[in-house]
């Protein structure tokens, strides 16, 4: 029979929800380094690419074909331009490639020419290549540092329990199980409704990660006060009572975030709304990994059984010293 | 009450006095102001200082340009950095950002700057500047020409710079168009500043460093009334005739507009980068994009507040209402800290801010869970708070570690690279994690203790309405 409660019993249909969402992602990322030009696993910004992004609103009705006709004046051969938003608004989206700032300012001194514009809603980003791979790479080896940094420091704060890394170790793959879920279903939106990641991008996937393994720590502190306290208890029935002890707080906690997320997605600037849904999706696979993810595997290891679908003995626990 | 409860009460209501009258925007006076005496005196307004993408203006990021690909040393980066700071406080903006980024950029960062082609220009220049001799026929502004200086470092009084080198006539006359005999470079001015002459007008005034001023004097002396043209990059900038005989200092006059007298001055006072600098990447945000942000930002954050406070007080009833304010006093604290420090709020910034406060509900939370546990385990009210409070801590202390930690690494991060608004998320979400941590563990407990000392009975006898228990 099904038993909620029975979570570390039951963690194959977990572990298998966990690994369905990720192929998800991770199909999402293939189809994505397929079809896009850039063969990469998401749509990029122009944080990521050489290359520059003018969102430019005019004050009157223009055509496509006139701002074309200004970025080739320029020698800028191949400016892809989109219209944004409602036509009524007149903003208009241009990408190229990497154009140097002083040019990038005449272009749009000429385009002023053509049409006035509003200065105040006129953007121009420009990124040169080797800024845009080393911002890349950097972001690589900060989360590199930070998952090590994390495992020494669970490490460090366990060392009085039984066979401390397998806890550490399991709490970074419960980070990893999050950023996997997050970047897979960006990934997934990026397919299906062109998301782009940005600079801010990161800045989610590093809070995902702070998220996950706040979690993460906040049960396993629970499991290390209750096998100093409950001595005569098996370990599965200790770490399901400490999973059951903390999930009011998991639980009470996860809705406020959401409440706090939720209220940001719906009345922050549009600017951050693309940032605080991958929060909302990083915070709720950062509760539920901590839940069913990382404690579930620690159990595992220790009884060598990753589905938990070996035969049992029945379990007999001698109470008292 | 307890003495030692009292005191905390008083240093809680104290603090939440201080911050209230910091962050609540009414007039304060200029010695409250100066106070503050590790910002700096201009920027010296008890406000909080809102980013690039909050207020709008240009963001540049420069690249040393070295030929050959040559790492500058750290001593140029620093003074090329100086000199471009200068630059910027010459255009009066305000809160500008000026940093080193790396071994070999730097970013500058121009709030509310609206001249974005003179704000590039005069990031960009390299400013090699030289005095040319043009005879008798002074040169429009702007022309470009070429100097005996640019091209193999001539110049009339070699001595007044180290590597300069004698006019050679024979060089000038290979040259395919005419060349100019360059007298000085900008190594001979001592300083520069804008003024007014006696009628009235625009002028630049400079002085001659002591030891040129022998030769600033005979070159005045033998070109009287004669054009000296100040040529910027091997272009004329300005082209005033010689009407006296000079050697310590002098002014220059023309038909300057303020603007363009203060410009020539920085200039002259600023002349010459010590590495040539490229713009690699620039952003330019539209003020209104970040009013708009700002705003709705604000009620999101306000419409956040409130469910939070609602739902707190929901589920933990009495205990919920004390966490409303700490939520509070967490807000007002943290918001005069980023007054204080001085922290720049920007979009990021606030995301960073507004987790904070989730982790400054967290706390609260587990030390409510616990406090239930305790009661329902069978401990008097007052054993319980103090059991819950510290049962608690292990995991409240090891979760913002790890938080923590992060940051760490997320501010070395944003500050090796341009990334300032990852930067800016790190320095918000730390500050507000330690304010977090004072809220739960000093102001919550202080409120808890009081609470259930003092209303012990009280709170015995409706237990379940006011507890949930």
């Amino acid at each position: 029979m099904f038993d909620l409660f029975r979570i570390v019993e039951n963690r194959r249909y977990y572990f298998t929800l966990s690994l369905l969402v990720i192929l998800l992602g991770v199909l999402a990322m293939i189809y994505n380094v397929i079809t896009l030009p850039t063969h990469t696993p998401w749509r990029l910004s122009v944080d990521f690419l050489p290359g520059n992004r003018f969102e430019l609103k005019f004050n009157q009705p223009v055509s496509e074909e006139q701002i074309r006709r200004v970025f080739q004046s320029f020698g800028v051969t191949n400016p892809a331009i989109t219209r944004l938003g409602d036509p009524a608004e007149n903003t208009w989206q241009v990408r190229t490639a990497f154009v140097a700032g002083d040019r990038a300012q005449a272009i749009r001194n000429a385009l002023a020419q053509e049409a006035p514009m509003d200065e105040n809603r006129t953007q121009i980003q420009s990124v040169s290549p080797t800024v845009a791979a080393q911002v890349t790479q950097a972001a690589i080896v900060a989360v590199v540092v930070a998952t090590v940094a994390i495992l020494l420091f669970v490490w460090w704060s366990f060392r009085k329990a039984d066979r401390a890394f397998r806890y550490s170790a399991c709490a970074i793959a419960a980070l990893i199980h999050d950023i996997l879920i997050a970047a897979g279903i960006t990934a997934i939106f990026s397919a299906l409704f062109n998301w782009e990641i940005d600079a801010l991008f990161l800045t989610a996937m590093l809070t995902v990660l702070g998220f996950s393994i706040q979690d993460t720590i906040v049960v396993y502190d629970r499991i290390r006060e209750n096998l100093t306290r409950r001595r005569g208890e098996s370990f599965e029935t200790i770490v399901t009572r400490s999973l059951l002890e903390t999930l009011n707080r998991s639980l009470t906690t996860s809705l406020i975030n959401i409440l706090v997320l939720t209220a940001l997605l719906l009345f922050g600037g549009a600017s951050i709304k693309q940032f605080v849904a991958v929060l909302l999706i990083g915070m709720i696979s950062g509760t539920y990994s901590s839940i069913f993810v990382a404690v579930p595997l620690v159990v595992a290891w220790f009884e060598r059984d990753l589905w938990g679908t070996k035969q049992r003995t029945p379990q007999v626990a001698i109470a008292g010293k | 009450m307890r003495q030692n409860t009292f005191t905390r009460l008083l240093i809680i209501l104290a603090l939440l006095a201080i911050s209230a009258y910091i962050v609540l925007p009414t007039p304060k006076p200029d010695f409250v102001k100066n106070l503050v005496f590790w910002q700096e005196p201009r920027g010296r307004d008890l406000q909080i200082k809102q980013g690039l993408d909050l207020k709008g203006g240009l963001q540049v990021l420069l690249a040393s340009d070295l030929p050959g690909g040559v790492q500058p040393t750290p001593e140029q980066m620093e003074s090329a950095r100086r000199i471009i700071e200068d630059r910027v406080n010459g255009l009066g903006v305000a809160e500008p950002i000026i940093q080193q980024q790396g071994d070999d950029r730097i970013l500058v960062e121009l709030p509310g700057v609206t001249d974005r082609n003179l704000a590039i220009d005069l990031i960009k220049q390299t400013g090699q500047l030289e005095f040319v001799d043009a005879g008798f026929t002074p040169l429009l502004d702007g022309t470009p020409i070429s100097t005996t200086y640019s091209l193999y470092g001539g110049l009339l009084f070699p001595e007044t710079l180290p590597t300069g080198k004698p006019i050679s006539e024979t060089l000038n006359a290979q040259a395919a168009t005419r060349v100019y005999n360059t007298a000085f470079t900008g190594e001979i001015l001592q300083s520069a500043t804008p003024g007014l002459d006696n009628l009235g007008r625009n002028v630049v005034n400079f002085t001659i460093k002591p030891q040129f001023q022998e030769a600033f004097r005979r070159y005045t002396s033998e070109k009287l009334n004669q054009a000296m043209c100040i040529v910027l990059d091997q272009r004329v900038i300005s082209c005033p005739t010689i009407r006296a005989v000079l050697s310590a200092d002098g002014s220059i006059s023309g038909n300057f507009t303020r603007e363009g007298a203060n410009n020539l001055a920085l200039v002259l006072s600023y002349g010459s980068l010590p590495v040539p600098l490229t713009i690699e990447t620039t952003r330019d945000v539209g003020a209104t994009l970040g009013a708009d942000s700002i705003r709705r930002s604000l009620v999101a954050g306000a419409i956040a507040l409130i469910a939070m406070i609602a739902f707190m007080v929901a589920r933990y009833r009495l205990p919920g209402l004390l966490s409303a304010v700490t939520l509070v006093f967490f807000m007002l604290t943290s918001l005069a800290l980023f007054v204080l420090v001085p922290v720049t709020l920007t979009l990021p910034g606030i995301a960073g801010f507004l987790l904070s406060v989730a982790a400054a509900v967290d706390a609260n939370v587990l030390i409510f869970e616990r406090f239930r546990e305790e009661l329902r385990g069978g401990r008097t009210m007052r054993a319980a708070v103090e059991a819950a409070f510290q049962r608690a801590w292990p995991s409240i202390r090891d979760s913002n570690i790890s938080t923590l930690i992060t940051c760490a690494i997320l501010f070395v991060f944003g500050n090796t690279f341009g990334a300032s608004a990852v930067r800016g998320f790190a320095i918000t979400l730390s500050l507000g994690i330690f304010v977090s941590l004072f809220s739960a563990m000093f102001v919550t407990r202080t409120l808890m203790r009081i609470t259930f000392s003092e209303q012990a009975e009280t709170i015995e006898a409706r237990r379940a309405a006011l507890l949930g228990v």
